[in-house]
């Protein structure tokens, strides 16, 4: 994190330098994630991102008079196992309620939202840095349209997003900094992911974030908070906390008005949050249950349904992949940092009967290429390499056939055409010689040429058959099995290994 | 235009019209053209419809009478002409709901209830004239006309439903489609000396249905008899995917006893409650006589009490109006109806849209709805009516575990006069003092033409049943024997007998 001028940093806590005073923050956070289903949450309207404005749309979601919402089941089995997907307690029984006010992006000028009894309560989520944040609930809510303010007194409304599935999720006040929050983030995200429940792209406002953030001296009680909403990167997170802790400080401590409960946006350009509303300008939402839909009840049959529709999740698979595999803390952490590698390294390493060869080629080959610019595709499901290919180019390997260096050259033919691994070793020429006749000649020519080196290697400086080796694959044009030219060599020189 | 029966196509019922038309006496588009022709020659006086669809019904009869002559099936509803009130969706057909607000609003749906009612058959003539979102009691609160009473037109029809009584009580159409949130569809019946059925709450999908209170709306039919009432609550009832509130129940089916007027053993409870203050002594004695009909056909009248019904209306206003508040939010101009632009601001626009194409009722209701939901006030308002409500509820089941129905007055008062109430808010509010009950429990009930006053030019009244949850089979057979009983429900308003049957 930045340094901040006036304040000195240690741990959590902001020393200011005028006062002395040690304040510490207190940080809570609250994400919207958009749910991976079909359908809107109360009507049959695509659930996609980027179609021409106002085409996915109907009498429902555009709140035509005499319309009526119906609960669709996918968002509530999604967001079941979102809650399970943290360690959450799933209501056998939560309602729908009506969040009241006048916008033109919410048709009819209420949200369906779940108020006092949302079907999700507590769970956690691990953070790298070893602590757990709380979640405090997770509830059901349709998402509004967007509406985009032209020019002055001209309002354009895309009701698209309008009715489009989302959780919201609401921590405890468990986090310190913008670290933390970024940290959760991720962690957050990469759970929704793989529990297959959100794409949560936060550029396509797949996943959006509200900060509470308050500060207070050490060891004191909680202060004042102070709300910035509609966050939708990780780096805006990251700056608005950071900007928003000096300025509560510095309205504590100065002679100015103390900060005040109140809703902030921030301008990432000016990277600095200002005044939307105060408390007093809040809407009173008149929240009450929706008499247009029964309440849902999720039973332990349909929660233990949704508990087995579960994938493994990332911390479990890291765990796994160390404990059973014989992979490095490492190696594991980068292979599941998106679910889709993990899936495609599981499958090689299924199909390869190798994950440590699996492991090895996906980190160091196929991910770099994904993340240069050699290649169109920039996630692993879009690439023309599949799992089985590369288990092939593995036990091309494992037989010998191919050495290192040719693997390489293949897997990257691989990742651009999509052709099998054995196809491209004849077409690239790069079969290995296994011909022992044709071996042992080259070995003959490189020890006629270098007498000195057998010596070395009689006197017990078994290294130095490395410089033979060297010739003899030089001879080969790079085609000879390395291992073999070194069995045939000590072997010719009359040396046991 | 008379045919074998005797009768011309406009005295039918719509059971009767459809037999009609089946042995070959009508043509779909004469018996269409002849309603059509009788709603234009008096609907200027009666102002039952809000406009009538002339070209749309009778190109949809030229079709039936295709369908017919290809040897399709008829539906149960073959031919049938039906009016519809104006706050239900039929696809590019204005529905305005009685309010400014919604002038020139056409769905681009079709309600699930008129979706059923045409695929058996029904023909729509029009839409009728309402209550401005069905919040009002007299048919005065409309931006498009009040209906008149056919009985007397210097009274009122009742209300909501107030064009969609008439039509039916005046021989325009022999069934149409209201709505009862709190009696709306009751009230008019009695006051127009017609049969009105409210079900069940979830027994009609409410999908195309515009939203007034929506844990108490229900789409309910009018008719001039008691078959024709079961026959439009067979079409339109059944499990509905569009609506999460309509119960997984197939439609509706009668019981069709073999002893019709036989009602021995059946206990009918008489409520206390039902015959206290407020209640207009000739509307008691009429419902007495009536209760008597029924207690000579072998039925047993069991006192009983209905405690919390003194807060039904207090709890009704607070339910419904902070449904409505809700519900109403989204008429702001932005995406239909009618808009005024204010002072060019988007909130500006929503407050003028709104102050502008509001009446005087529906504000008031949605400042009191908004008022029940407000924070601080939402315990002691709404909270404390949701649980009125269910005591409510548990009158009625304490009641059902002693009696096979209630009954009672439908209304206090027979028709009053156009403006007699409109001043006063409250008063108007009490005259829903007996439907309200039913609306909040969720049960089903039915007014029958239970006699007419001596006094005021002989207007109807109305006896309610009520039953429990999912006992409409019970309340129409009852009410069958009633009619098989008596002949009040064959009277018809004078000025229609005059005009009507050679």
């Amino acid at each position: 994190m930045s340094s901040v001028a006036g304040f000195r940093r240690e741990g959590v806590e902001w020393i200011s330098e005028a006062t002395g005073t040690r304040w510490v923050p207190v940080i809570g956070l609250e994400v919207h994630a958009q749910l991976r289903t079909r359908t809107k949450l109360f009507c049959g309207c695509a659930n996609e991102y980027g179609a021409p404005p106002n085409s996915l749309t109907c009498p429902v979601c555009t709140g035509q008079p005499g319309t009526l919402p119906v609960l669709n089941g996918d968002a509530l089995e999604l967001a079941v196992r979102a809650a399970l997907a943290i360690g959450a307690e799933v209501a056998p029984r939560s309602k729908f309620d009506r969040k009241n006010y006048f916008y033109c992006d919410v048709p009819k000028n209420y949200q369906i939202t779940q108020y006092d009894q949302p079907y999700c309560q507590g769970g956690g989520v691990e953070l790298p840095s070893g602590r757990r944040v709380r979640l405090n609930r997770i509830h059901i809510e349709e998402d509004a349209g967007k509406s985009m303010h032209e020019t002055e007194g001209v309002t354009l409304v895309d009701l698209n997003r309008a009715g489009v599935p989302l959780i919201e999720s609401v921590t405890e006040a468990d986090l310190d900094g913008a670290q933390d929050a970024a940290d959760y983030l991720t962690a957050l995200r990469e759970i929704l992911v793989y529990a297959g429940v959100s794409n949560a792209d936060m550029e396509k406002g797949e996943m959006r974030c509200d900060v509470n953030v308050s500060v207070h001296p050490a060891g004191e009680p909680w202060r004042t908070k102070v709300e910035i909403k509609n966050l939708n990167s990780i780096s805006n997170v990251v700056g608005a906390i950071e900007h928003e802790i000096p300025r509560q400080i510095a309205a504590w401590e100065g002679d100015g008005p103390d900060p005040v409960q109140e809703t902030r946006l921030f301008d990432a350009a000016k990277g600095a949050t200002r005044s939307m509303r105060t408390k007093e300008g809040e809407a009173d939402y008149r929240y009450f249950p929706d008499p247009d839909l029964p309440p849902v009840t999720a039973d332990e049959a349909f929660v233990e349904a949704q508990r087995a529709a579960l994938p493994e999740l990332p911390a479990a698979r890291r765990e796994r992949y160390q404990s059973r595999m014989g992979l490095s803390a490492y190696d594991a952490g980068v292979l599941t940092a998106s679910r889709d590698v993990a899936d495609f390294f599981e499958a090689a390493a299924r199909l390869s009967g190798e994950p440590k060869e699996a492991a090895n080629w996906i980190s160091n080959e196929v991910l770099r290429a994904l993340s240069g610019d050699e290649l169109e595709a920039e996630h692993i499901d879009e690439l023309p390499l599949k799992p089985f290919d590369l288990a092939e180019l593995i036990g091309l390997l494992d037989k010998g056939v191919l050495h290192a260096s040719g693997a390489r050259q293949v897997l990257r033919e691989m990742m651009r055409t999509g052709k099998a691994a054995g196809e491209l070793v004849i077409e690239l020429g790069l079969e290995q010689v296994q011909d022992d006749g044709a071996l042992e000649a080259w070995c003959r020519e490189a020890l006629e040429a270098r007498p000195e080196v057998a010596e070395q290697v009689r006197d017990g400086k078994t290294k130095a058959v490395g410089a033979l080796m060297g010739a003899v694959m030089q001879a080969s044009g790079g085609k000879a099995n390395p291992q073999k030219v070194r069995e045939i060599l000590l072997r010719l020189i009359g040396v046991e290994e | 235009m008379s045919g074998e029966s005797g009768k011309g196509p406009l005295d039918l019922g719509a059971a009767e019209l459809r037999e009609a038309l089946l042995a070959g006496e009508h043509t779909v588009v004469e018996v269409v053209e002849a309603h059509l022709a009788r709603a234009r020659e008096r609907d200027g006086e009666l102002s039952a419809f809000q406009f009538l669809d002339d070209e749309r019904a009778l190109a949809r009869a030229r079709e039936l009478d295709a369908a017919r002559a290809a040897g399709e099936p008829p539906g149960p509803l073959f031919g049938v002409p039906l009016a519809l009130k104006a706050n239900m969706c039929l696809a590019g057909v204005e529905t305005n709901c009685g309010s400014r607000v919604l002038s020139g609003y056409r769905p681009p749906y079709t309600a699930t209830f008129v979706e059923r009612a045409l695929a058996a058959g029904a023909v729509p003539l029009g839409i009728t004239q309402m209550d401005e979102f069905a919040m009002g009691s007299s048919g005065e609160n409309s931006a498009y006309g009040c209906p008149r009473n056919p009985w007397d037109p210097t009274r009122s029809a009742g209300g909501s439903s107030s064009g969609s009584a008439v039509a039916v009580a005046a021989g325009l159409c022999p069934i149409s489609l209201g709505s009862d949130t709190g009696g709306s569809v009751r009230q008019p019946a009695a006051f127009c000396g017609i049969y009105g059925l409210k079900p069940t709450y979830g027994r009609v999908s409410r999908y195309g249905l515009v939203a007034f209170g929506s844990s108490l709306d229900q789409v309910s039919p009018f008719a001039r008899n008691v078959r024709d009432l079961e026959l439009v609550l067979e079409t339109i009832s059944g499990h509905d995917p569009r609506d999460s509130t309509s119960l997984p129940l197939p439609p509706f089916e009668p019981e069709r006893p073999a002893e019709l007027m036989r009602l021995a053993g059946l206990r009918v409870g008489v409520p206390s409650q039902y015959r206290g203050e407020g209640l207009d002594a000739e509307v008691g004695t009429v419902c007495d006589a009536a209760l008597a009909q029924l207690e000579s056909m072998g039925a047993e009248l069991v006192p009983i009490e209905l405690p919390s019904t003194e807060h039904a209306i207090p709890t009704y206003y607070v339910v419904a109006t902070a449904e409505a508040s809700s519900n109403l939010a989204r008429y702001d101009g932005s995406l239909y109806g009618a808009r005024v632009e204010g002072d060019g601001s988007l909130q500006g626009m929503f407050a003028a849209t709104r102050e502008a194409g509001f009446g005087e009722e529906v504000k008031r209701r949605i400042l009191l709805g908004t008022y029940v939901l407000s924070a601080g006030y939402y315990e002691a308002w709404y909270g404390q009516a949701l649980k009125v409500r269910t005591l409510l509820r548990r009158d009625f089941e304490r009641a059902f575990e002693s009696v096979d129905l209630v009954a009672g007055p439908t209304a206090p008062t027979g028709a009053f006069r156009l403006g007699e109430k409109t001043s006063d808010a409250l008063e108007m509010y009490l005259s829903d003092v007996f439907t309200v009950p039913a609306s909040l429990a969720g049960l089903p009930a039915v007014s029958l033409p239970a006699g007419f006053l001596p006094g005021d030019g002989g207007l109807p009244v109305g006896l309610q049943l009520i039953g429990p949850a999912l006992a409409e089979a019970r309340l129409l057979r009852v009410a069958a024997a009633f009619e098989a009983a008596t002949d009040h429900h064959a009277r018809r308003p004078r000025p229609l007998e005059a005009g009507g049957v050679a």
